[in-house]
């Protein structure tokens, strides 16, 4: 027994005009946005490079010649900075965990742990990194203690770390405490002891709610990197200060900069991405 | 149509605040009192006169903390030290006595930036570089430099006698300085060089056995190893012209914005005082003598 095919769909003279209409509007705001950007950065064009001191900024800030020089020292740097993010970013991720699980333990017995957790966040989290680097770099080696070592890059690289890993704990705290008390409840009343619960239903869904602000707290690691110039490594920055201070010329940094821009852009390209995918998941609608 | 007149009309507004926004917020160019431009003769250098910053004042630039010998106590103010002196004895040549003198802190970031200072001349071991030159107006030398090397006493390095013994050593220098120049272009050494923000920071770390040298210019070198870091010792000088691309002597200049219509006459001042030797006693009185330490070969 065959069901019948129903009638081919045939779009009623309403539905068509409906669409014809929302084309041409989606037609007149691809042009009023055209119009006013093309407007924006021909007004921007016309300040900048009108004003008086535009010659010498030019030459100063943006010379080809310089930029040429400066690329093989700064991408060399640029090595230092990645080595860096690339092992620094996952410990600060993984004793950042660690913290915000210390923070957010249930019962009597942990009040030590909490304590020292929270002293832990607070302190480091208003220490100004810069001091950090400076008290790690110079002041662990002058404690001339044994089997210490007193590589500048790896004693700044502990200091990123142990700066880091308090913000990024508050970031997994503030995760794990979104999660609905509900949520916990009905694990619990499965059977599952804490441990569990927390690593098989409130971690999964904190760690997901809080990436979006994981990769800017990594993103903003990255620029940090640089700091352990302090010690004497060189890194981008570093080598195109280096050149700035000799040339009297800005442009090597202005090369240094555009680096980190095109080295984060992927990262928060990537953290965008993410938020829209879960809105669209948790929200209906359009951009109202 | 409705709507494309509509935006053409928008467009217009838009263009028209540009136009008023314009008008509105031109940066005025900066014909300050010393729109004067080329070198004035010998006569226009009027004594106490000269297009400055304040009027009857002659405000001078340094960077904060001024290290000692080139200062004393980080204060500029008190005509101490060698550069203090220098500074006081060209304000006294350009007609500026005694309370016509203002110091402001100027950060050496900040002295070699483009456009407008806040001083009339800066006085900071700054040494005249034909790049440098590009970008800043220097006056005449008042103080020829040379460079020297530093490690601790205890150190491998600390019996070396020529540039060769150097080369397996991690050095360090101070960003920006002549001194950074020489490690790289003289000493070439294997290990990269360790280039710190300030010449104490690369003294700590020399202390710390961090780096095993610096590099710094003679006088900043003596004081260092009689003041801040005792167990270290000055190996010897570079000679004369290590740090220059054309191997003349290095000098020490002051720093006047690009164009300044203060330079010819701060550099007749500086002239006049190496004419007359005031600029060698002074450096007798505030610096040690170079004769001390052995040229590296």
């Amino acid at each position: 027994m065959r069901v019948q095919d129903p009638p081919a769909y045939v779009p009623s003279e309403r539905r068509l005009a409906r669409e014809a209409y929302r084309r041409s509007r989606a037609r007149r705001s691809l042009l009023i946005a055209t119009a006013s950007t093309l407007a924006v950065a021909a007004v921007l064009y016309v300040v900048i490079t009108g004003s008086p001191g535009w010659p010498v900024t030019q030459k100063t800030f943006f010379s080809g010649h310089y930029a040429r020089e400066a690329l093989s020292p700064v991408l060399h740097g640029f090595v230092l900075n990645l080595e860096l993010l690339a092992i620094c970013g996952p410990l600060v991720l993984v004793l950042g965990l660690l913290i915000a699980a210390a923070r957010t333990l249930r019962g009597p017995v942990f009040l030590p742990v909490r304590i020292l957790a929270t002293a832990y966040v607070d302190f480091f989290r208003g220490f100004p990194l810069i001091i950090l680097i400076l008290l790690t770099v110079f002041g662990v080696p002058a404690l001339q203690l044994q089997g210490v070592t007193n590589d500048p890059i790896i004693l700044g690289g502990a200091a990123l770390v142990i700066s880091y890993s308090a913000y990024v704990a508050e970031v997994f705290r503030a995760g794990i405490e979104s999660v609905h008390p509900s949520q916990r409840a009905a694990a619990r009343s499965l059977g599952l002891s804490y441990a569990k619960t927390m690593r098989f239903v409130v971690l999964p869904q904190a760690v997901r709610r809080v990436v979006p602000a994981l990769v800017n707290d990594m993103a903003s690691l990255q620029k940090d990197t640089g700091l352990v110039y302090l010690g004497g490594a060189i890194d981008a920055v570093a080598a195109a200060h280096i050149m700035v201070a000799s040339s009297f010329n800005y442009t090597p940094l202005v090369v240094a900069g555009l680096g980190f821009v095109i080295l984060t852009v992927p990262m928060t390209r990537y953290a965008d991405w993410l938020t829209r995918r879960m809105d669209a998941r948790s929200a209906q609608g359009g951009a109202v | 149509m409705n709507a494309l007149l509509k935006t053409t009309r928008l467009l217009s507004a838009v263009a028209g605040a540009a136009v008023l926004a314009l008008a509105g917020c031109a940066p005025q160019s900066s014909s300050g009192t010393a729109a004067a431009s080329g070198s004035p003769a010998a006569a226009a250098c009027t004594k106490g006169a000269l297009a400055t910053q304040t009027a009857g004042t002659l405000t001078i630039g340094t960077d904060d903390p001024a290290y000692d010998p080139w200062f004393n106590d980080n204060k500029p103010s008190n005509g101490k030290g060698f550069e203090s002196a220098v500074a006081y004895a060209v304000a006294k040549q350009l007609g500026y006595e005694g309370g016509k003198v203002a110091w402001t802190v100027a950060p050496f970031n900040s002295v070699v930036a483009p456009g407008r200072k806040k001083f009339d001349f800066d006085i900071n071991q700054v040494s005249i570089t034909a790049e440098r030159r590009q970008a800043v107006d220097f006056s005449s030398g008042y103080y020829d430099v040379r460079q020297a090397v530093i490690t601790l006493k205890d150190s491998t390095y600390a019996g070396a006698t020529s540039v060769a013994d150097l080369k397996g050593a991690k050095i360090g220098a101070q960003v920006g300085t002549t001194g950074l120049t020489v490690v790289q272009k003289v000493i070439a050494p294997s290990a990269q060089p360790s280039v710190f923000d300030s010449t104490d920071l690369a003294s700590t770390a020399l202390k710390n056995h961090q780096i095993d040298a610096i590099v710094v210019d003679l006088p900043t070198a003596f004081y260092i190893t009689s003041v801040q870091v005792p167990t270290a010792k000055v190996v010897g000088q570079f000679p004369s012209g290590a740090a220059t691309a054309d191997g003349k002597p290095e000098q020490f200049g002051l720093v006047l914005s690009k164009g300044s219509a203060l330079t010819s006459c701060v550099s007749q001042a500086v002239d006049a005082l190496r004419a007359n030797g005031t600029l060698d006693q002074i450096a007798k009185q505030w610096l040690p003598a170079a004769d001390t330490a052995p040229v590296l070969k």
